[in-house]
């Protein structure tokens, strides 16, 4: 095993298919941690992380939170909406304040794209990137990777259909770049207003009938409708959507072979998907979520070796 | 860069061969005992002992595991490379059990420092006990030393006692490599 060819984790973009693999590998370890009886690990605690957000997050944050305590680095919390953020204050002045505490990673979710790569040329910590805008999500995108491996044995070679507002997702786009880098064949499915324009030069196909692409793929990521990013309607009524590309159990069942069910959450039962499908052997959903924290520290692990 | 024969096949054979009789004496059944090897290379040793205590002096079942002490060192960022992590795989309860751990070599004694911590993530065992198979001595930055040793040597500190295997290495040897 090597280490990391990046010293922020600002998107897949950027990563190597040996960094992607040497995360993984790593994660296999902080998973059988996280199994034990003590699941903390004193690796990182001469470590100082702050957890920055701009914009809600529940998940993401728990698990980063959770991931960072686990390796027994000192967290410190910041939400915009308590801040002097809402008194005027800019991103970089926000981060050096924090950083001249002696701050030595800064997590940072935000809404606009490119907000971790900016702040990354600003200051000196490491930046990880928890979501920025509709741009990047890397952590989710690793971690839906590695439940995919864990799973099916390998990503390579599988067929995975994301489905849902590619448009608006992160999410998406992250996981288009890492199962392309590891070389799976990816769809993706959704109504034509929420699937932008150029997505097939990232080397996807498109598909609109929900029920071919099931009927191809090995795993299907049902993504949320974000109607908090929704500034014009893109189909006409949430009911309509769920007919279209709802998955239910008599779909799922109706289906040539079983596939997986991932969904990224927060899920909106009924909507992308219904309940006892979310709830069914299928879905690996609660898997991501355990996977999560795994990857979180594997990635904090390995960007921290690189703290000097 | 030269090196010297510390100890061969032969004389490896018969000193795994005392400390499995050591352990027995101690341990008898091994009903209350684990023998647990500290990743990478103490794992090469414990399986050894496994083999002769199995096969030779009849022991029935003996629970073994692997421990990897990464996350549990002390030089974490103090080196150029990242610290890469290895197999744990200890499928029992350690809990009052006497648990042995057992390493090829005893240097600074850091790593057995770190593997004190960890084992203890599994539980609280009624004792610990090391078991090295060289011990290099003069050497230690810690108060540690082992229960049962193999051999003792003196070696300067830009010495490296190289442990080879006949699964890993082709050969079943021991040198010591100048500097």
């Amino acid at each position: 095993m090597g280490e990391l060819g990046v010293k922020h984790l600002l998107g897949i973009k950027y990563l190597k298919e040996s960094d992607v693999q040497l995360i993984f590998e790593t994660a296999d370890h902080f998973k059988e941690v996280i199994n034990r009886s003590i699941k903390k690990v004193p690796s990182l605690r001469d470590i100082t992380i702050a957890n920055i957000f701009f914009e809600n997050s529940t998940r993401t944050k728990l698990s980063f939170e959770l991931a960072e305590k686990r390796l027994s680095a000192d967290v410190i919390n910041f939400s915009a909406g308590q801040s002097s953020v809402r008194k005027g204050e800019t991103l970089i002045d926000t981060v050096n304040n924090i950083l001249s505490m002696k701050v030595d990673m800064v997590v940072m979710r935000h809404p606009n794209p490119g907000a971790g790569i900016f702040l990354s040329k600003h200051v000196s910590a490491s930046i990880i990137n928890a979501g920025d805008g509709a741009h990047e999500h890397p952590t989710q995108a690793l971690l839906d990777s590695y439940s995919i491996r864990e799973k099916l044995g390998d990503v390579a070679g599988k067929n995975v259909v994301i489905v849902g507002d590619i448009l608006h997702s992160r999410v998406a786009l992250s996981n288009i770049f890492a199962l392309k880098l590891q070389g799976a064949n990816v769809k993706v499915c959704g109504p034509r207003t929420l699937l932008p324009k150029y997505v097939e030069s990232l080397g996807v196909e498109i598909e609109t009938n929900l029920r071919k692409a099931l009927n191809w793929c090995d795993v299907a990521n049902m993504l949320r409708i974000q109607n908090e990013r929704f500034d014009i309607g893109y189909f006409p009524t949430t009911r309509e959507y769920t007919q279209q590309y709802g998955v239910n159990k008599k779909l799922l069942d109706s289906l040539d072979k079983e596939i997986v069910i991932m969904h990224p959450g927060p899920i909106n039962r009924g909507v992308e998907v219904t309940s006892d499908v979310a709830d069914s052997k299928q879905s690996i959903i609660l898997n991501q979520v355990e996977n999560g924290v795994a990857i979180r520290m594997a990635v904090i692990y390995l960007l921290a070796s690189k703290i000097k | 860069m030269g090196q010297k024969v510390l100890l061969s096949s032969k004389e490896i054979n018969i000193i795994l061969h005392r400390l499995a009789c050591q352990l027995l004496e101690n341990h008898l059944d091994f009903a209350n005992t684990v023998l647990i090897g500290i990743q990478p290379r103490g794992t090469y040793v414990v399986e050894r002992l496994t083999r002769i205590l199995k096969e030779e002096y009849g022991v029935k079942h003996i629970d073994v595991g692997f421990l990897d002490i990464t996350f549990y060192r002390d030089d974490f960022r103090r080196g150029d490379k990242t610290l890469s992590a290895t197999e744990t795989k200890i499928d029992f309860l350690i809990e009052d059990k006497k648990v042995v751990l057992i390493d090829d070599v005893l240097y600074t004694g850091r790593s057995i420092r770190a593997a004190l911590t960890a084992i203890q993530s599994f539980g609280r065992p009624a004792e610990i006990e090391l078991l090295t198979l060289i011990d290099r001595r003069f050497s230690r930055h810690l108060p540690i030393q082992p229960n049962y040793r193999g051999r003792q040597v003196d070696a300067i500190n830009g010495e490296k006692v190289k442990v080879m295997w006949k699964e890993n290495d082709g050969k079943d040897a021991i040198y010591l490599v100048g500097r």
